[in-house]
């Protein structure tokens, strides 16, 4: 039944069959799915409240454009790997090989701190060039939207290292099932976000 | 595969089962225990609020008659105390104490979905009000700055609390949003997730869907509030320019250049508004079952009900710039705000006219609760109407910045929704703890609380009209205030410590009470679940060995024929029975 269907129920027509078969208690992987789908949206909410506050500082007469480091191309691909490689683990884990889930699943993780160490390069990178925070606003908001994007990265690779080394430890492969799966959506859903500020950045 | 409840998994069962005293009631995963400790920090807190305003109060009424309130002093009185109202004690209470205490039993669960991260949240929710607190004891004590915080004022020299205050505001804030997110994906994904066989979406009661919608808005409001404190926390320590413009400081310029404090009332209203309905909605739904329990009828409009707390959630997001009229604003924006702001009146007038029309030929028993919640629908009235007025940009800019604007606010989402709580706590008082308290010095702190606050914010709104100004902290020799808007100061201020000192029949009737005698299981013949516990009050995982088969809606009250003037909605019908229909209540 559609959201508008069940919205529009006469629950006081209906005291019988109990609720028409439903059952919400479904156990622990629609709850641990359902939970990711809200935090992706709290975590969307914060990004796009930065982007517009980026966008509106943009007017201020005292805005001047800064040239981005030609390295976050280079990170940009290490995260795109990343992804795929998340994917992959997640296509192998849905199938049952422990195997390709480590390897995926490790190189996913190896990619994704390449990309932070290769982000926190670009950082070093426009502070040689002169430009430091407090003088220039659009260095800050650069620093910004990198900073708290790698933060959500690493919080992710937390959980990551956690997989991983479960992974590694010869556990069934449909006990990692579910980690595997959140990583998976989390990590395209911060690839995606990574992307919208990178063009926000490359675009201003 | 056969469905096993996720509280009920046996395994993870086993893992939150508390067994020392530490287990159960400190580091406690049981969503009642974390409903109380919640609420007990936030009243905690709450009555240091309360305090705060008495001595605003007094300097208000005596002016320099008090050594121990300077200006400085005093508008950290005025910051701190707002703050903590409405996000420390309000938000907390509501959400972390209602919220926790009744989604799970209302929706027919064990606990909450993520018991471990339900009481991280406390934990973390407690680290903020102490690192809040903390602000009183260093150098230049809490920031002074307005509970909207708003630059460059807030981070500048002068204003009180501009060095260390301001910034432990701030991370106290940050950490409150932690605590609240992982709250709030709790309530929102047991809603979801972990209803009962038979709880439908609509048949939960309205508590439910208000806290329901209310944590959602707060879950994407909320990220406004934390985006702007990282911001200002970076203006103020490394010196960044997000919103600082440059501003002659002490005759100096400052370090800063081109930031935006437009841009941080933006985003702070962004969440400011939606932060007046994460505090009213689930009032809006406590309130409903309330009433229709005291008058034993079922609430009138069901539907309309649910829609409307989503409409009022969806509208809530776009209507925060009538919080900003006189910071300037293009005319046509100004025009489309109004607009929105009228627009979100219309599923809020219809939620008041559907608790009238419950009230309406019911059985009415003026207990406590009933006391509470119908002298909400009056103050929630009185601030709703004003509201209206404070929406047109006309009305607006020459009332903005007077005490008609304090009137206005403190009786919709102070007074109203205090009311709520105090209507709540009555009612599910002997379920919480088991014990019933003394009615009589309950209805004596209704009347005091009611009429007592009437007579601090009716005032206001008079004064606010005659023009004197909101956040002074002495007025001296003012021409265009009349003598008389002190004399009427004074009331107030009388008023003020009246009320404040009338909560104490309150917890001396909540404390005394835990001695007293016991309660019925269902003392006021309510319908929902959370009465029907095997064990009152309910013990840790709520519903012994089996969960409850939900069979009705929550609202089956005065139904013609039954054998009572309630149905539990556990009870299944009588063969060839059908629904009670009260749109057709002759069939």
């Amino acid at each position: 039944m559609s959201i508008l269907g069940k919205l529009a129920e006469k629950s006081w027509l209906t005291p019988s069959a109990a609720g028409d078969g439903v059952d919400m208690n479904t156990g622990p992987e629609p709850a641990a799915k359902t939970a990711l789908a809200l935090f992706i949206a709290v975590l969307t909410s914060i990004f796009f409240l930065f982007a517009v506050g980026y966008r509106m500082r943009m007017h201020q007469p005292d805005w001047e454009a800064i040239s981005d480091p030609g390295l976050l191309w280079i990170n940009s691909v290490a995260l795109v790997l990343a992804s795929v490689c998340m994917h992959f683990a997640r296509k192998s884990a849905l199938s049952g090989d422990i195997r390709g889930v480590r390897y995926a699943l490790t190189l996913a993780g190896a990619l994704s701190i390449a990309f932070l160490v290769g982000q926190f390069a670009a950082w070093g990178i426009l502070r040689e060039s002169g430009l430091y925070a407090v003088q220039s606003p659009a260095t800050a908001f650069f620093m910004l939207l990198t900073g708290i994007h790698a933060l959500h990265l690493f919080g992710g690779l937390v959980v990551w290292a956690r997989a991983a080394a479960r992974a590694w430890q010869g556990i069934e492969v449909k006990r990692i099932r579910l980690s595997v799966e959140l990583c998976t959506t989390y990590w395209h859903f911060l690839l995606l976000v990574w992307y919208v500020f990178f063009t926000l950045l490359l675009l201003t | 595969m056969a469905y096993v409840a996720i509280a009920d998994r046996d395994h993870e069962h086993e893992l939150h089962d508390p067994h020392t005293f530490i287990t159960k009631y400190v580091w406690s995963q049981d969503h009642k225990v974390i409903a109380i400790q919640y609420s007990l920090t936030a009243i905690f807190v709450g009555v240091i609020a309360l305090l705060l305003s008495g001595m605003m109060r007094l300097q208000l009424a005596f002016p320099d008659s008090f050594s121990f309130i300077a200006p400085q002093d005093y508008y950290q009185f005025v910051t701190i105390h707002g703050m903590i109202m409405v996000i420390y004690l309000l938000t907390a209470l509501f959400l972390g104490g209602f919220g926790n205490y009744l989604i799970p039993l209302m929706c027919g669960s064990r606990d909450m979905v993520f018991p471990f991260m339900n009481m991280l949240s406390y934990w973390v929710y407690l680290l903020s009000v102490i690192i809040l607190l903390t602000s009183f004891f260093v150098p230049g004590g809490p920031t002074g700055a307005g509970w909207t915080l708003y630059p460059p004022q807030a981070v500048m020299q002068g204003t009180p609390g501009s060095s260390w205050g301001i910034i432990l505001m701030l991370v106290s804030l940050g950490v409150f949003i932690v605590a609240f997110t992982m709250g709030g994906l709790n309530y929102v994904t047991t809603v979801l997730q972990a209803r009962c066989k038979g709880m439908t979406l609509m048949r939960m009661p309205l508590s439910v869907w208000g806290i329901f919608i209310a944590t959602i808005l707060g879950l994407l409001a909320f990220p406004a509030l934390l985006v702007s404190a990282i911001m200002m926390t970076l203006d103020a320590t490394i010196g960044t320019s997000f919103f600082m413009p440059a501003v002659l400081e002490a005759g100096m310029q400052n370090d800063h250049e081109g930031g935006s404090p437009i841009l941080f009332q933006h985003l702070f209203w962004f969440f400011g508004h939606p932060e007046v309905y994460i505090v009213a909605l689930p009032a809006f739904g406590l309130v409903s079952d309330i009433l229709a329990c005291h008058a034993r009828k079922n609430i009138f409009g069901y539907r309309q009900m649910v829609w409307a707390i989503v409409a009022i959630g969806g509208l809530s997001f776009i209507v925060w710039a009538h919080h900003m009229y006189v910071s300037g604003m293009d005319p046509y924006f100004g025009f489309f705000f109004a607009t929105t702001t009228l627009i979100i009146a219309v599923p809020t007038a219809i939620k008041v006219y559907n608790w009238v029309l419950t009230l309406y030929e019911g059985d009415i028993h003026l207990r406590v609760p009933m006391l509470f919640c119908i002298g909400f629908i009056f103050t929630f009235i009185h601030g709703g109407l004003t509201g209206l007025f404070l929406g047109n940009v006309v009305v607006d800019l020459p009332l903005s910045d007077t005490y008609f604007v304090v009137g206005h606010f403190h009786m919709v989402m102070g007074v109203s929704p205090v009311l709520v709580v105090f209507a709540a706590i009555y009612h599910w008082y002997p379920k919480i703890t088991g014990k019933m308290y003394n009615e009589t010095m309950g209805k004596w702190h209704f009347w005091f609380t009611f009429l007592g606050a009437y007579s601090i914010y009716l005032p206001m709104h008079y004064l606010g009209i005659l023009g004197v100004p909101r956040r002074y902290f002495s007025y001296g020799p003012t021409e265009f205030i009349p003598e008389s808007a002190q004399a009427m100061n004074v009331g107030i201020t009388y008023s003020a410590l009246f009320v404040a000192a009338a909560q104490i029949l309150f917890f001396v009737n909540m404390f005394m009470s835990l001695r007293g005698k016991k309660s019925d299981p269902n003392p006021w013949g309510a319908t929902t679940l959370e009465w029907r516990t095997p064990q009152h009050p309910p013990k840790h995982g709520n519903w012994g060995p089996s969960l409850p088969t939900v069979y009705r809606w929550a609202y089956d009250y005065s139904v013609p024929g039954a054998a009572k003037d309630f149905i539990s909605q556990d009870e299944p019908a009588a063969p060839g029975a059908e629904g009670f229909d009260p749109e057709h209540p002759n069939g």
